[in-house]
């Protein structure tokens, strides 16, 4: 399993980092933890003759809290999300979904920024932005710009990311209510038949706020907008819960593959969105 | 394509080689540095069986390439014990059964050190989820998991004699 020969460049600065990939083209790769680009380098099924690791760039690691802004750095890994204890008090569903990606050690090295960027249906990250509907910074030749997770992503593997600009950081509204992302896997460190991520906020016995978001239930993560107008409003009774649940399996579009027939996926996907509903209004 | 210079730290002392950016971790451990303790179980992310210590980390090091390790401070089963000095953990597989053909093993104790560091006294829960990147096809990981609770509660009664 050795990958085709490639260049390696380790910049210290974003611009440094910039300016090699605007340089050196589709030829040029940025690798963050590599837990997703080396397996598909080794199957060869990425060409690339410039690899560009951003581990040398301190400026994207971190997480800060500003207010009730949180920022993160997309070099920040998935282990160093799950032990922040203040990001856990301020958004703990972050946490709850980083703990059901992969195994240790993937999460040890695999970051939140190659994970969002990837564009691999199958990536948890990416759903869970669009639930929380996070903003990723970018940063190319001509200087930076935002995009919010929930027009981020176009296809498979196509997103509003330009070939030669990297995404810095994350960022997105501390959360109140209650919260839950719920996965069925076949086995720990397998993708998602089917992931659901889930805010909801009561105003007295009223649901006043909602989020809800799939992973790998179609070619890109879906925000399910007629899912969440079922809740708002509402008492949140079984008929709601029951109405929302419908209109999110309605919003997925899976394909079949080794993980099962498409009717087998719509109702894996109606399981995970009841059980990631009902448990955030638990702790709402 | 050239090779690179590579520096980095395993089991405390300085090594240097050549190796070309490509080249997997795992590879110039194994075959320029010849630590063979980790092993090659799938070379696809999912054994564990190449698992060592990286910066405090526990990776597979069939998915790093060697040029990212460039400067890394690496901890492989060679470094934490040998035959006439076993490690807590060592001496724990041994004498609750933790192996039978032994492949897995040095991932198995590389990876509990480090959740041991982390967790130095964690529940049977703790033990299966923390080790749960680690793959076994003789034990039933039954015996592993009572090695390494094992393992803490002696490390555990060690520090607190030390005290
Ligand atoms: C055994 C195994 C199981 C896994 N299971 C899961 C799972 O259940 N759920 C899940 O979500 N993931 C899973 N993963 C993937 C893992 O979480 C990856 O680490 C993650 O998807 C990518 O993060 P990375 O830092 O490793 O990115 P890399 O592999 O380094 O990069 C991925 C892609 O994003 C690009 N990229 C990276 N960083 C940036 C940046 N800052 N700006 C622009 N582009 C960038 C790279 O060029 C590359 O194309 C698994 C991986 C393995 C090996
Ligand atoms: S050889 Fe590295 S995970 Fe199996
Ligand atoms: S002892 Fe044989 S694979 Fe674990």
């Amino acid at each position: 399993m050795i990958p085709a020969a490639f260049n390696y460049h380790r910049p210290d600065t974003i611009e440094g980092a910039v300016k090699l990939i605007n340089e050196f083209g589709d030829e040029a790769r940025v690798v963050a933890g590599g837990h997703s680009l080396i397996p598909m380098m080794k199957l060869r099924m990425t060409g690339l003759s410039h690899l560009v690791d951003l581990q040398g760039i301190g400026g994207l690691k971190g997480i800060s809290v500003d207010g009730d802004t949180i920022t993160i750095g997309a070099m920040t890994t998935q282990h160093e999300l799950i032990v922040h204890k203040q990001l856990s008090s301020r958004a703990p569903i972050i946490a709850e979904a980083a703990l059901q990606i992969a195994d240790p050690q993937v999460r040890y090295v695999g970051t939140i920024g190659g994970n969002v960027a990837n564009g691999d249906p199958g990536n948890d990250m990416p759903g869970l932005m669009q639930c929380l509907d996070a903003i990723y910074s970018l940063q190319g030749p001509s200087g930076q710009r935002s995009v919010p997770a929930r027009t981020f992503y176009e296809a498979a593997y196509f997103t509003e990311r330009e070939e030669d600009e990297i995404l810095t950081s994350i960022s997105f509204q501390a959360t109140g209510g209650g919260y839950a992302y719920e996965k069925q896997k076949r086995k720990i460190g397998d993708y998602a038949t089917a992931a659901a991520g889930v805010l909801i906020e009561k105003d007295g016995d009223k649901c006043s706020a909602a989020s809800i978001a799939l992973t790998n239930l179609a070619d890109t993560p879906i925000y399910c907008e007629a899912a969440v107008a079922a809740l708002v409003g509402t008492a949140l009774d079984p008929g709601d819960v029951g109405a929302a649940v419908k209109a999110a399996v309605d919003a997925s579009d899976p394909s079949e593959d080794n993980r099962g027939p498409i009717e087998f996926k719509k109702h894996i996907a109606g399981v995970v969105i009841r059980c990631a509903i009902e448990r955030a209004i638990e702790r709402a | 394509m050239e090779k690179m210079h590579l520096k980095m730290t395993v089991n405390g002392e300085e090594m240097e080689t050549l190796a070309e950016p490509r080249e997997l971790l795992i590879h110039v451990l194994r075959e320029r540095l010849n630590i063979t303790g980790p092993h090659i179980g799938c070379e696809t992310s999912h054994c564990g069986a190449c698992t060592i210590d990286m910066d405090g980390k526990s990776v597979k090091s069939c998915t790093v390439f060697a040029a990212q390790a460039g400067g890394a401070d690496i901890t492989t089963i060679e470094g934490l014990g040998n035959p006439d000095n076993l490690h807590v953990l060592q001496e724990m597989f041994k004498e609750h059964h933790g192996l039978q053909c032994g492949f897995c093993t040095p991932g198995m104790i590389t990876r509990a050190y480090r959740l041991l560091q982390e967790i130095p006294d964690p529940t049977e829960e703790e033990v299966r989820f923390g080790m749960s990147g680690n793959l076994c096809r003789c034990t039933g990981y039954q015996n592993i998991v009572k090695a390494i609770m094992a393992a803490a509660t002696e490390m555990n009664a060690t520090k607190e004699a030390a005290q």
